[in-house]
């Protein structure tokens, strides 16, 4: 095995780990404001992604231009989640809790092979085509751009949360809801932008997804299910911990393929998670 | 003139009354202590107040308006501040970023913001651990940064919930002075102790409660006398 191959993975592991990141951002925003694990989360990636690819096929909008259109789509989705089912479960048990969100994935998946068939469906020549070579590393141009956007946006998620008003008053609930209510912060307002941002993060990623991955309606499963491993890695409730965490989760399922045997690569993957479960269950960054 | 006019206020948690009938109001820049034993309905009366429990009767009037059964953040934005007994620091944010978040509701420019944040910070003495994590802070210090993050709001009317209550001695009396230095700013305080001599070092008038029930109003030396007071305490002020 020469050291491009391996250099290949590490670029092709890395590249995948950014969009990880960005999914799981969304999901650990969402967690560590309200301690609410969305479940639906892999079924809303599965709906960004049938955004961009109907943007497409009925108005002719290239996934690259329709991003802005699917995100506020996705935005607008995540505050008709909270306002019409999170609300109401708030103040409920966990195991109801984890029934509502698990639940609305089946729903969703559900209607949507209702309205739109089990079949797979692409983006045919969209703008971001072809591959670059740098050196001996070929890097596909609509996975490039995928992931370049996706760390900008995550950046512009880490800057939005730390550094803005709205920002800071997200946090604050995050932490202690009743202590931000009483500063005249709205905490279901609050929930609601995090719903949106959450699912806009999605929106990102799913639109970028959408130039170069089958679109079918259990496309989100396997994502969320690295969501998932990628908001417990980095530590339930933070958002710079889930760019590591998906970096890493990229780098093991891109490397171990390779190195051990592709047709293992969810397991190392999981290994990671269960080790993380078992020694370090806050995660890297987690507060919980 | 009357800041605050609560007027029969009653809450019931499963048959047991929390708060029974209690009527009391507070005169604009007057500082009011409220004492009573354990249980006997104290912090239910803030959580009344600042909405965070709804009651089941009664009326809360702040400047006239009623405020009954309006949600925490816009009684907030009315003007009503509030600490906590158990303290609620944002404990991975900055003692900046706490003042800060508190200042953004009369100010949203961050530059702004932030030269409010640092004046209060200053106020309540902690300027030199304004880029202090919550977490790092003593006991002491949460109490001021809470303090801190109340005025930020710039309250008319501030309930703080035992300001001395968990510190050690040598810690009281500089929060006891921030308390007076704070009511020279003109905010009306509402507060919430268990040291009676403190009460009555402070308070303009006291309201006593005993099992949910008003037990007695009044200025601090009337209280002091009232024989129900006394027999609620089980014993005289000073030992208290």
């Amino acid at each position: 095995m020469t050291s491009e191959i391996i250099l290949q993975a590490i670029v092709t592991g890395l590249m995948m780990g950014l969009i990880y990141a960005l999914i799981a951002a969304g999901l650990s925003l969402i967690f560590g404001l309200m301690e609410i694990v969305n479940f639906a989360h892999g079924e809303h990636l599965m709906l960004s992604m049938f955004s961009s690819f109907w943007l497409w096929s009925l108005f002719g909008l290239d996934p690259l231009f329709s991003i802005p259109i699917t995100i506020l789509l996705m935005a607008f989705c995540g505050i008709i989640t909270h306002y019409f089912l999170i609300r109401y479960i708030l103040k409920a048990k966990m195991l109801i809790q984890i029934c509502a969100t698990f639940g609305l994935s089946i729903f969703i998946r559900s209607i949507a092979q209702l309205l739109w068939t089990p079949d797979f469906r692409n983006v045919d020549k969209p703008l971001l085509e072809g591959r670059i070579e740098i050196g001996s590393v070929f890097i596909g141009q609509p996975q490039l751009y995928a992931s370049l956007v996706c760390l900008v946006a995550f950046f512009g998620l880490y800057w939005f949360v730390t550094k803005t008003e709205t920002g800071l008053a997200l946090q604050a609930t995050a932490q202690d809801r009743h202590a931000a209510e009483i500063l005249g912060i709205p905490s279901n307002k609050m929930f609601a932008i995090g719903w949106a941002i959450g699912l806009g993060c999605v929106g990102v990623a799913g639109g970028m997804m959408a130039n170069y991955f089958f679109i079918f309606t259990d496309v989100g499963i396997n994502f969320a299910l690295f969501a998932f491993v990628a908001v417990a890695l980095g530590g339930f409730g933070s958002i710079i911990g889930c760019l590591y965490a998906g970096i890493i989760i990229g780098l093991v399922e891109s490397l171990g393929g390779l190195l051990i045997d592709p047709s293992f690569k969810l397991l190392y993957v999981f290994v990671i998670y269960l080790l993380v479960v078992i020694y370090k269950p806050q995660g890297l960054f987690g507060r919980y | 003139m009357k800041i605050l006019t609560v007027e029969n206020l009653s809450k019931s948690f499963g048959g047991i009354h929390a708060n029974k009938d209690i009527s009391f109001d507070v005169e604009e820049g007057s500082i009011l202590g409220v004492i009573g034993p354990n249980g006997a309905g104290k912090s239910t009366l803030f959580d009344l107040i600042t909405g965070f429990t709804k009651p089941d009767a009664g009326k809360v009037k702040f400047f006239e308006k009623n405020i009954f059964g309006i949600s925490p953040d816009k009684i907030s934005n009315l003007g009503v501040g509030r600490t906590f007994q158990k303290l609620k620091p944002f404990a991975d944010q900055t003692l900046l970023e706490n003042v800060m978040i508190g200042a953004f509701v009369k100010e949203k420019d961050i530059k702004r913001a932030r030269d409010r944040a640092l004046e209060i910070i200053d106020f309540v003495d902690l300027i030199e651990k304004r880029h202090h994590f919550a977490k790092e802070l003593s006991t002491g210090q949460r109490k001021r940064l809470e303090m801190a993050r109340a005025m930020a709001i710039d309250p008319k009317l501030l309930l703080m919930d035992e300001v001395t209550g968990g510190v050690d001695q040598k810690t009281i009396p500089g929060l006891v002075e921030l308390v007076k230095k704070l009511k020279k700013t003109g905010v009306t305080i509402i507060t919430i102790e268990h040291n009676i001599n403190i009460i009555m070092e402070i308070s303009d008038n006291v309201l006593a409660l005993d099992q949910g029930k008003r037990i007695a109003f009044g200025e601090p030396k009337e209280i002091q006398n009232n024989k129900q007071v006394i027999d609620a305490y089980l014993g005289t002020f000073d030992a208290a």
